[in-house]
Parts: C-alpha cells; structure tokens; sequence
C-alpha cells in the first residue's frame, strides 16, 4: 500500500457537491429552447378553445399568405402522414389524433399547425387561422360521465368507461376466473365499527418550470432524424419516432439535452413531438416548437384526479379486519401513454403498509372533456396513500387512539418481509416500527401534543397530523413495464485513466452525473473529477429506458455498477499480467493498482489503463480495451417507506392555513449522496404540501381550465413553507447490490394525508372527520363559522 | 424596425429589432445569452429576471426598446471568466438547485435581494424571492444557499 499518496476518500454516503451544477449556475446549460439550427423554422399550434365540438371548418388563408410562413397543416393534413398515436398500456383505447380531426374533445386540443421563419410570426400566422365549431355538450364530472349523459366523448365507449377492472384482492384468482367477496363480506360482518368515507385526490398541474420544447431535424441526404426533446425518456421517443415516421431504429437519433424538470409528465411521447418529426419530414427542414405556459397547462398531462370510496372495517381496539376501495378516476379525454396504468397502482398500493386480511378494490377509468392525465410525481402511490391513510386517522379518531398506535397496531412486521399483499405486491423489506418511531422522536410527538393543546388552550385553532407511507419504486422488472423495466450502463477506461460512463437514465434534476460518479469513483478507487458520466443521448448512450418510477440509482445506479465490475475485472487481468502478479492479489487504492502486500510494486490507475489500449505484450486470451456494459433486470420492486408529521395553524377569522411544522422520516436504503436526497425529498414535500394546501386545477362546467395560468393556479413559492426537518431510517433492499431503494417521490406521498389529518384535528371541535383537499381558506372559513366558531 | 443600443454584461451591443421584440428574447435570440430563461408568459415565475441598470428586473416583462440605453447584466455576466459570485458559489456549495431552470433568475433575484439587505433572515430571504417559482427543489436549499451568500459576501460583490 503506498504511505505517500494523499487517500482518496470514499464517497458513497457523501454529500458531494454536484457535477452538474458549474454550467447550470452560470447559464451555461443547454435547454431545447437554447438550441439553434440552421435553417431552424418555427412551428406554432391552433388550439380549440372549446372542451366538445365538432369542426366545421378551418381558414387557413390569411395564414398561409403571410410572408415568412411555409406551411400550414390542419388535423387532416396530419393525418395524411401520421397515424393516431399508439399508448403503452394494453387496455381498448379510442383513436387519438396528434392534430383533431372533425371533433375536439378537450379545451387546448391542437385543429391546426403552421410552420414560419420566427417565432412571433409562427404565433401571429396561429392566431390568423379561423376554426368555427358546432359545439357538443361537455362533461367534466366523472361519476356524471359514467351515466354516459349529458355526453359520450367517444362513440365506441358508451359510458365515457375507458377501463373498468373488476373486483381484485383476497379471493380475487389472477385472471379474474374467480370473485369471492365472502372474506371481505365477513371482515365487515364482524367489524366493530365501519369507517366510510368519499375522497377526492384532486387533478394536479405539474408544471414543470421548463415547459416543453421539440427540435426535430430531418437530413434528407443521410436519411436520418435527429430529435431533441424536453423528455424524460430519449430511448422512448427515439422507438416511438421512427415507428411513427416508418423509419428503422437506426435512423432516429434522439437526445435529451438540460431538461428542466418532469415530474412524470415529460415520460408520455406527445403530439408535438410526433408532430415536428412528420413535418420536418415532409418539408426537410429542421422544426423546432417551444411550448408557452399557457399551453402547458393544457396541452402537457395532468395528474392524479381520482376519486376513493373507501371503507375500513376494525375492531374496537383498533385492529384492521377489512379494506373495500372503491375507485374512479378521470383521465380526461383520451389515452395517452401510461395513463391507464397510473391508477392500477393505486389498487396496487391499496393496503399501504398495513396487514389487512381482507381488501377489495375495484377501479374504474373514465374519459371527460379534460386535459389528459398521466404520471405526475408519485403516480398513482400518492393517492393510495391518502386514501388508507386518511381512513386509518379516521378509525383513529372515532376509537379515540392516538393515531401512531393505530397504526403500529396495523404494521406488517420486519419478519413478515418479504410480503406478499393481497394486491399482488411483494414488498421487499421494511421495518416501519421503526420509522414510526423515529419520527416520534424526531418530532418530539408528545411535546408537539403539549404544544397543540396549549394553543387550543388560547383559542387557537391547531392540529396535529401523521401519515406512513410506503411506495413502489426503482421500476422494473420487465414484467411490469411495456418498454422493458431494466437499465443500461456501459464504462469504459480512456486510455489516459479517465472513465467515461453512459447511463439510460436520462436525468432532468436528480444529480446523476454527481451520484453515479460517486459510485464509480469508488469502484476504481479514483479521484471523483476522473469520472465522466453521459446521459440522454440515443447516438451516444447505447441502450436505455429513462428516469421515473425512482429507478435512477436503484436500477441504472445498479447497471453501472455491474458494468464496472466487469471492467474492474478485465483490468485487474491486464494489472496482473503488468505487475506479474496473480488477479486475485491486484488491488486498486487511491488511484494506483497494485499487489497485495507489494506496495512498491503499485502503479498509477492511467498506467494499466495505457497498457491495456497499447498491450505489448498482450497478456494470452485477452482482447485490449477497457470497456463493458450492463443491463441490470431487477427481480423485484422496491419498496421504501417513511413517515411524515405536520403541524399546522388555521386562522379562525379568515380560514387561512399555515403550516408550521413539517417533520419527515424516510427510508429510502442506502443512500449514495444524502445531499441529492434531501433536495428529492423536499421537492416532493413541497409539492405535496402544495397539493394539499393551494394547488387545484379547477375546470368550470363548460370545459374550461379556470386555473390555467400562474395567476390562478397556485405553484408554491418560498413564503409558503416552514423549514422541513428530515431524517431518515436504513433498510437497505435486496433487489439490488447497493441496497438502494430510491426516492424521488417519497415525498409526496406521506404529505398529503398528514396535512389534511392535522387540519382536520384542527377544527376536530367543529365536528368535522373529512375535508376534501386542497385546503382553500373559504372552506375552511365555513366549517368554522357553520358552527358557530367564528369570534364575530 | 427599431435601433436600440444596450450595455449587456459590459459590453454596448447595437440591433435593430422589432418594436415588440421582448427583452428576454432580444437576449436569448439575438445574443445567444441563453441563461436567462422563460417560464411562463403571464410575468409569475422570475425565470427571465436579470439586472437592469443594478435593479432585478423580469426580462419578459420589458420590451427590448424599453431597455435601450441601459444596463443589462444576466447571469452570464455576474462575475468575471472563471470565477463565481458568491450567490453563485451558496448554490453550488448547498444544493441550491435541481434542473437549473429557474437558477439563473433566482440567483439574479438573490443578488438584487442582498444589495439590498446583506444580512437578511430567513423569512426576509422567503419574501426577496417569492417572484421566482422553483418546482424542484422546495426552496429549502435556496435559502440556505442564499444564507451562505450572505455569510461569504462581505468583502466581495456590493
Ligand atoms: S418568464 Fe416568467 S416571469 Fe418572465
Ligand atoms: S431547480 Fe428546477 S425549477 Fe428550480
């Protein structure tokens, strides 16, 4: 071992200051907007400005005749060239043109497209194009919807049903041969006391600060295209791109340049993106589209909007017998890629983390004349999450338990792991006693309770709220996704000891530039500034499938690992034909390979590297070159868990909430760069909390988005939050060999329900067991006042 | 078309543009000064906010003509090549960002809110950047990053 050299620290467990973060602080990121190509025109949309209709005509004269613009499509003209577009979930789906043909059926559905020299033209010559309607009813409800009245959206689904799952859980065979509800029946029969109750988890905006953007570049003499898109999935669309345009996967280049957040609605392929490609196609010219905001909020996906009957059947002591879950969930008016899939893990995720013998869910899906909805951050999990969780601090109300007992009392046991739910889950480890108590702790609970009566003592109106989640994450296996649930990752050793890493996880904030180059890093035993890692760039990372489902370092993390085992291997055998030496004495330390008990044998990481490029002689059986690749297919899900605990103040004159308090324990498994988690977790509390408290996307009866515009819909800002206090268990997983579970969700998920609990607890005086998110100050102000609470 | 003449980060630059040319996008378009981005059109996110004449301003607010004969300074011009101004520094050294979207406005509004107060509290720093939305990070480690500015600027910047 060399005494000398400064020892490289190690860096998995480090807060290590991100990679990427030099070019993003100086403006030096590169977002589609930021790209020019030559010869680049502009590509603006016609929007419908009506949620239900028919067209009855299109003028695209005085368009067409501005100077500058080149082309003007309508949907029929699209459709000459494009195909309805294809979803990833194998349920009946309506056709779905990327530019309506004949009927409209949402508010901000494109009818038109022109193409020009300038951007503002591009809007300008939009705008000149005049589409007349015969109006159709809308629908905007969607337990209206299923009646199939006042309107059926598409003509094949008579009650607005997009999908109607029958009953699942116990008794329920796999293929659905069999229903026997006598369990479920019975866990009711002998309950104690029943909780039942409606809720609404309501629809989201995502929002995203960089809204979409799309360059597609046709170059006819090569016979190839190259798209850039604001996605999360580059491997998705560069598949997607070439089956829409008949092309070979070989001649689509997609790539991913900064993207500037997703949060689950940048993983569908969309219209635009379809778009563009046909379009550059037909004209050879590059196309690029830049969404405004006003159209993202109604041409990018929506999420959550699902509707829960639920009923919990306990005895009096708290122990759950049953869970029926009823669930309707409005995905708007068509299906996009994953939309269909995001409410089956709601029923997934049905029993949270609780041991219930007996569960029954039943999930409907039904169209309306609204938005599309798809992934938003959580993806179904939140819901399921504030729908047991909200009910399980309902049962802890009516039996007068404190609610962290109730739920201890529920626990699936650390012994009872691997656990297989009735959903169909195995979850893959877990010890949620623990969290619970960590956060108990970490709350200082009983002082909290001490603090919350005193308030009340004065006439305040506080509450306490706790909620325990557990999700799905770290997203395979293959089986459970249509793209294939595995990750690619490929190092190679430059020939100067440099290490140059591809991942399929095309990154929009998570930091795996930084992460994976920790991981790295430690594998060869080099300096973290050695380790480059490239991302989402189909012409250059090989092979991927993308960043959601919090798969980055559970399953992309895991493929570079295992690719760089292999490297490490085949360098070990090139250290040990250089330093004559057995393979198995090579070690690499502190930036040197040497031999195990020869310290002076060492020789620098770049040494064996050049060897290996200029191997003379090459060791016997070996090729040169350093480099090797990985498809990671994990056998499981993760299943990381937390607890969350609110504390939160609403003004008795006004109704306004405050929250003051929000404590989160999460564990997540092996953590690579605490840093990057804790900036995760606190995203997703910040969108949670802004669920819960000011975020809705409010549609009036006609169609229309009421809050389609930071003037309406409230996106938090800075002044709306306390200091978050986090913390965290370790329960590594077994699924992979980090033990990492991943976490970007995680905080939306415990969020909600804590909120909503401790508004409820706060006006628990009034009578009230249930309010409805998000929490508008008016609602409150009349639960307060419609009992007299007011002091006026 | 209209002649305008704007000092950008030092430097006095001449154009010609349209009257109703924006001045985030006489940035971004005619300077390639792509740092300083869009995030809505409604004036709410702060993404667009640069300095004009020492005062932060929403790029996407103001006419390119508006600003003729000011002095314009973006997040590529905050400090000289090859260093980082301490706002810049706080959000490297504290995760003060996720997709960087909204980093060079809230890093620009940060400036401006330190000129103005040098050793401001936590709620004072809430305030000073509640015109910049992030959806990343919760704003948590902007702050910190923002307090670390603060903590580190005392002989530079000002
Ligand atoms: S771009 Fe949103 S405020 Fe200027
Ligand atoms: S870092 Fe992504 S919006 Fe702020």
């Amino acid at each position: 071992m060399s005494t000398s050299a400064p020892v490289l620290p190690k860096l998995i467990g480090e807060r290590v200051k991100r990679r990427e973060d030099p070019r993003l602080i100086r403006g030096l990121g590169t977002y589609v907007d930021d790209l020019k190509v030559t010869g680049m025109r502009h590509l603006a949309f016609k929007r419908c400005d009506i949620a239900h209709g028919t067209i009855t005509s299109i003028d695209t004269s005085a368009a067409a005749k501005m100077t500058g613009v080149e082309a003007v499509y309508t949907g029929a003209d699209i459709a000459k060239i494009l195909a309805p577009m294809p979803i990833g979930t194998p349920f009946p789906s309506p056709p779905h043109h990327a530019v309506a043909v004949d009927v409209v059926r949402y508010a901000g559905e494109p009818v038109a497209l022109v193409v020009a020299s300038d951007r503002y033209l591009a809007r300008d010559a939009a705008d000149a194009i005049v589409v007349t309607y015969d109006p159709l009813p809308a629908v905007v409800d969607p337990e209206a919807a299923m009646t199939g009245q006042p309107t059926v959206i598409h003509k094949d689904f008579p009650h607005n049903l997009a999908v109607a799952l029958v009953p699942s859980g116990t008794g329920v065979a796999p293929d659905y041969s069999s229903i026997d509800n006598s369990a479920v029946d019975k866990a009711f029969a002998d309950a104690e006391v029943v909780i039942s109750q409606r809720m609404v988890n309501h629809r989201l905006v995502p929002n995203a600060m960089e809204p979409r953007g799309v360059l597609a570049h046709w170059e006819p003499g090569k016979d190839t295209m190259t798209i850039w898109s604001s996605t999360q999935n580059p491997h998705i669309l560069k598949t997607m791109i070439a089956a829409m345009n008949g092309l070979g996967q070989h001649q689509v280049r997609a790539i991913a340049p900064e993207v500037g957040g997703g949060f689950g609605a940048k993983i569908n392929i969309y219209a635009e993106e379809y778009v563009c490609s046909v379009v550059s196609k037909q004209l050879g010219l590059p196309i690029k589209w830049v969404e405004d905001r006003s159209e993202a909020f109604v041409a990018t996906t929506h999420g959550r909007d699902i509707i829960g009957y639920i009923d919990l059947a306990a005895r009096k002591d708290g122990k759950v017998l049953g869970l029926k879950m009823r669930l309707i969930a409005d995905i708007g008016a068509y299906n996009m890629l994953l939309t269909a899939a995001i409410p089956t893990l709601t029923m997934l995720m049905a029993n949270g983390t609780y041991d219930i013998p007996a569960i029954r869910t039943t999930l409907t899906e039904v169209f309306t004349n609204k938005t599309p909805t798809d992934a938003y951050r959580g993806a179904g999990r939140p819901e399921a999450t504030y729908f047991v969780e909200r009910a399980m601090d309902m049962l802890a109300r009516e039996l007068k338990m404190d609610p962290a007992e109730v739920r201890r009392k529920n626990f699936i046991k650390p012994n009872q792991f691997p656990y297989q739910t009735q959903m169909g889950a195995v979850y893959d480890s877990g010890d949620y006693e623990k969290a619970l108590d960590a956060a108990l702790t970490a709350s200082n609970w009983k002082g909290l309770v001490a603090e919350r009566d005193q308030a009340r003592a004065e006439g305040r109106l506080v509450g306490l709220g706790l909620a325990f989640y557990v999700e799905v994450c770290g997203l395979g296996p293959s089986s459970s996704l249509p793209t294939g649930g595995w990750e690619h990752g490929q190092v190679t050793i430059e020939r100067d000891g440099r290490i140059t890493a591809t991942t399929g996880a095309s990154p929009h904030g998570q930091g795996n530039e930084t992460t994976f180059a920790q991981m790295l890093a430690d594998q060869f035993s080099v300096p973290f500034e050695h380790v480059t890692i490239l991302h989402g760039d189909t012409g250059i990372v090989k092979q991927g499938i993308g960043t959601f489902g919090s798969r980055s370092q559970a399953v992309a993390g895991t493929a570079l690992h295992l690719a760089g085992g292999k490297v490490r291997k085949k360098m070990a055998q090139f250290a040990a034909a250089m330093l004559e030496a057995s393979e198995d004495d090579i070690v690499f330390e502190n930036g040197m390979v040497g031999v195990k008990g020869a310290p002076a044998k060492a020789k620098p990481f770049a040494a064996i590297a050049a060897y290996a490029y200029v191997p003379v002689p090459l060791p016997p059986g070996m090729e040169p070159g350093l480099s090797d690749e990985a498809f990671f297919e994990p056998n499981n899900n993760t299943y990381p868990f937390g607890c969350h605990i609110s504390m939160l103040e609403i003004d008795r004159e006004t109704g306004e909430p405050k929250l003051l308090k929000l404590i989160a324990v999460d564990d997540a498994g092996h953590l690579i760069n605490p840093l990057i988690v804790e900036g995760q977790i606190h995203g997703g509390l910040a969108q949670g909390i802004g669920q819960a408290m000011i975020e809705e996307a409010v549609y009036n009866e006609d169609g229309q988005l009421l809050t389609g515009s930071f003037m309406d819909y409230a996106l938090p800002r800075a002044t709306d939050f306390p200091r978050f206090e986090l913390s965290a268990t370790v329960t590594p997983t077994p699924v992979n060999p980090l033990g990492a579970k991943g976490v970007g969700e995680a905080g939306t998920l415990g969020s909600t329900p804590c909120i909503v609990s401790a508004a409820v607890d706060a006006l628990s005086q009034f009578g009230v067991t249930h309010i409805d998110m998000m929490l508008r100050p008016e609602k409150l102000w009349r639960i307060i006042h419609n009992h007299g609470g007011g002091r006026s | 078309m209209v002649p305008i003449a704007i000092t950008v980060n030092g430097k006095l630059r001449k154009a010609h543009v349209e009257p109703r040319t924006l001045l985030v996008h006489f940035l971004r378009e005619h300077l390639n000064l792509t740092g300083t981005h869009v995030g809505c059109d409604t004036s709410q996110c702060g993404a667009c906010t640069v300095l004009v004449d020492g005062r932060s301003a929403k790029s996407c607010t103001l006419f390119a003509v508006q600003a003729d004969g000011s002095e314009v300074t973006t997040v590529e011009g905050l400090a000289p090549e090859g260093q980082l101004h301490p706002v810049q520094q706080g959000f490297w050294e504290e995760h003060g960002l996720q997709c960087g979207y909204c980093t060079p406005g809230m890093i620009m509004s940060a400036v401006n809110l330190l000129k103005d107060n040098p050793a401001p509290s936590e709620s004072q720093i809430r305030e000073g950047i509640a015109g910049n939305l992030c959806r990343c990070t919760g704003y948590q480690h902007i702050v910190t990053a923002i307090q670390h500015a603060a903590r580190h600027s005392g002989k530079a910047a000002r």
